[in-house]
């Protein structure tokens, strides 16, 4: 569907991308890896909320449960870190598939509510339930495998995983499946009078949007080396949603580049003024009153109208030149299929 | 009350209500229907507004449980199946009120009807132009109902009439045996209104239908069968002739017209 040069422009991300940690200093590699964690999860978000037409406010707590399983396998267990990695993953898929089974009988703002809920739920757990969680102080001391110890070579593992989990998220929002998802999104009601079994393939979404909500969950507690109940507190949440929104709900790309206005404004913002959120807010409030479809759905939208425009001008064109006289008549053809 | 003086056919039955009733609260929206549609005849409801025919059409497809009674499709007692299951045993329905999918394609709105019953629905990997077979069914869906041209037109963008041509497209895609449209020129011109009348002439003739309009001329040149509802009672279930010719429902119907 794409046309070559937007394949030309990932493979120049790409390598940009794989360029961070030779053309940036240390903090900034930090910055960098944070963008894309964050991206994963506001992905996750997005694959539920703007292909899905559910918006959740709770997937902090999804990744969290991933990040936390990590956390807790290595340091108090021991356990390998692929093999605490991969049950972080499933942990959160067990978990996600009780709280996508209350939620997805929802839709709207009840399904917003309820996993509000849900990621409270898991928040009050990592502050209470001290054992496992150690409550306000967190897991701390989480190493990394070996190989990856540096910042740099932790980027480049978050860069690949992440490369091959928006691979797939891409091939699913594109099959079948990725069609039916977007059809329970645009008309609900009609899509069991088309023979789906709405709830079925609702749940089937919500799981898609926990795994790679738990693959960034994961690579979260390695890249911090610290959990704690701030890590699926809320704004965590709020924040993954603002991410999609200012990228553009329902843009493949949107909630990563939301992520990454978001995660390095607030760092060069904080450097002046602790009071960032302010700001946040601001931009929030901005985009949806002035630009509701986000940056890249606002940009899409003018690229479509320019198109049809220079289109309309063609017709203007070639109706003039089939018929010499009666100017007026054809720019009416022109200006009719601008509008 | 219904009179079967007029009723000649004797294929097998596609639709049976046996009984039914529903019941919003102290509301009674249909009262102790019954009706049977046989298999390939095409089929009227009228009545004025108000008179439960939507209502019935929600309760024969399982938008909503009867409060009693019946419903049974060849044969198949169906009464308490939900909605997407009636559909895979070859139901179609389309609504007064168009349900398309507006920021989709028309092409894609008519790929999501057509993979609705298929089990690639399920497919959550492979491109779905990969799905030859479906494409190819597509484009001869929007070809045979007029809307080809418009195939990657977003569905907001059709015009009304299209819309509504594109409702009864999605309800064909998954070939359904009986299939029941619900007012399918409510709001159009009349120019649209005998290109939806011409639509549903070309629809198979093994095609059983249903078919509920407000519109008299309209529904009687359409159908060799027709079921009159008022105040949820079936009070009439003849040929349109015998209808044209009852005074008690050109007094309901027409207020004595």
């Amino acid at each position: 569907m794409a046309s070559w040069w937007k394949y030309g422009v990932i493979v120049l991300l790409l390598i940009a991308a794989a360029l961070v940690p030779q053309a940036l200093p240390t903090f900034w590699i930090s910055i960098a890896t944070e963008v894309l964690i964050y991206g994963l999860l506001a992905m996750s978000v997005n694959f539920l909320g703007g292909y899905g037409g559910l918006v959740s406010l709770g997937h902090a707590g999804l990744f969290g449960i991933s990040a936390y399983t990590v956390g807790y396998l290595v340091t108090r267990m021991g356990v390998n870190h692929y093999v605490a990695f991969l049950a972080g993953i499933l942990l959160t898929l067990a978990v996600g598939a009780i709280f996508g089974g209350v939620a997805i009988r929802a839709t709207g703002i009840y399904f917003l509510m309820i996993t509000y809920a849900e990621g409270m739920v898991v928040w009050g757990l990592a502050y209470r339930w001290a054992k496992v969680t150690g409550a306000e102080n967190g897991i701390r001391g989480i190493t990394r495998p070996e190989l990856f110890t540096k910042g740099w070579q932790y980027y480049y593992v978050v860069l690949v995983i992440f490369v091959l989990t928006i691979y797939l998220m891409w091939r699913v929002l594109n099959s079948s499946f990725g069609l039916t998802l977007r059809g329970i999104r645009e008309c609900e009601p009609r899509m069991a009078a088309l023979g789906y079994n709405v709830q079925v393939h609702k749940f089937l979404g919500y799981m898609w949007s926990a795994f790679f909500a738990g693959i960034a969950g994961g690579l979260y507690a390695y890249y911090n080396r610290f959990v704690s109940p701030s890590t699926v507190q809320l704004s965590v949440s709020s924040e993954s949603v603002l991410m999609m929104v200012l990228g553009g709900v329902g843009t493949f790309f949107g909630p990563l580049l939301g992520s990454l206005i978001i995660i390095v404004g607030r760092n060069m913002i904080s450097l002046y003024t602790a009071r960032w959120p302010i700001i946040m807010g601001t931009i929030f409030v901005l985009t949806v009153l002035l630009a509701p479809k986000g940056i890249i759905g606002t940009l899409s939208a003018w690229w479509e109208q320019r198109k049809k425009v220079s289109a309309g001008v063609v017709e203007i064109v070639e109706a003039s030149a089939r018929k010499e006289v009666g100017a007026e008549g054809e720019v009416r053809v022109g200006t009719e299929s601008q509008s | 009350m219904s009179t079967d003086v007029c009723v000649t056919s004797d294929a097998p039955l596609a639709l049976e209500l046996i009984n039914v009733t529903k019941d919003f609260g102290g509301l009674r929206a249909v009262n102790n229907v019954s009706l049977k549609v046989r298999a390939g005849e095409r089929r009227a409801i009228i009545g004025p507004n108000g008179a439960g025919k939507t209502t019935l059409f929600n309760l024969i497809t399982g938008q909503f449980p009867v409060t009693s009674g019946k419903i049974l499709l060849f044969g198949r007692d169906i009464t308490r199946l939900p909605m997407h299951k009636r559909i895979a045993l070859g139901m179609g329905r389309t609504y007064q009120i168009t349900r398309i999918f507006p920021e989709l394609t028309v092409e894609e709105n008519v790929i999501l009807a057509i993979q609705g019953l298929r089990p690639l629905k399920f497919d959550m990997f492979r491109p779905l132009r990969r799905h030859r077979d479906v494409q190819e069914k597509a484009h001869e869906l929007m070809e045979n109902l007029g809307i080809s041209d418009k195939a990657k037109v977003k569905a907001r963008e059709l015009s009304y009439g299209d819309q509504r041509q594109l409702e009864i497209a999605l309800a064909m895609a998954s070939d359904p045996k009986v299939l029941l449209l619900d007012e399918p020129a409510a709001g159009l011109s009349p120019a649209e209104r005998v290109t939806i009348a011409n639509l549903i002439r070309r629809l198979p003739k093994s095609l059983t239908l249903v078919l509920i309009e407000h519109d008299m001329d309209l529904a009687l040149g359409l159908v060799d069968q027709v079921a009159c509802l008022h105040f949820g009672e079936c009070i009439a279930d003849e040929t349109p002739d015998c209808i044209r010719a009852n005074e008690m429902i050109q007094q309901i119907y027409l207020g004595g017209e």
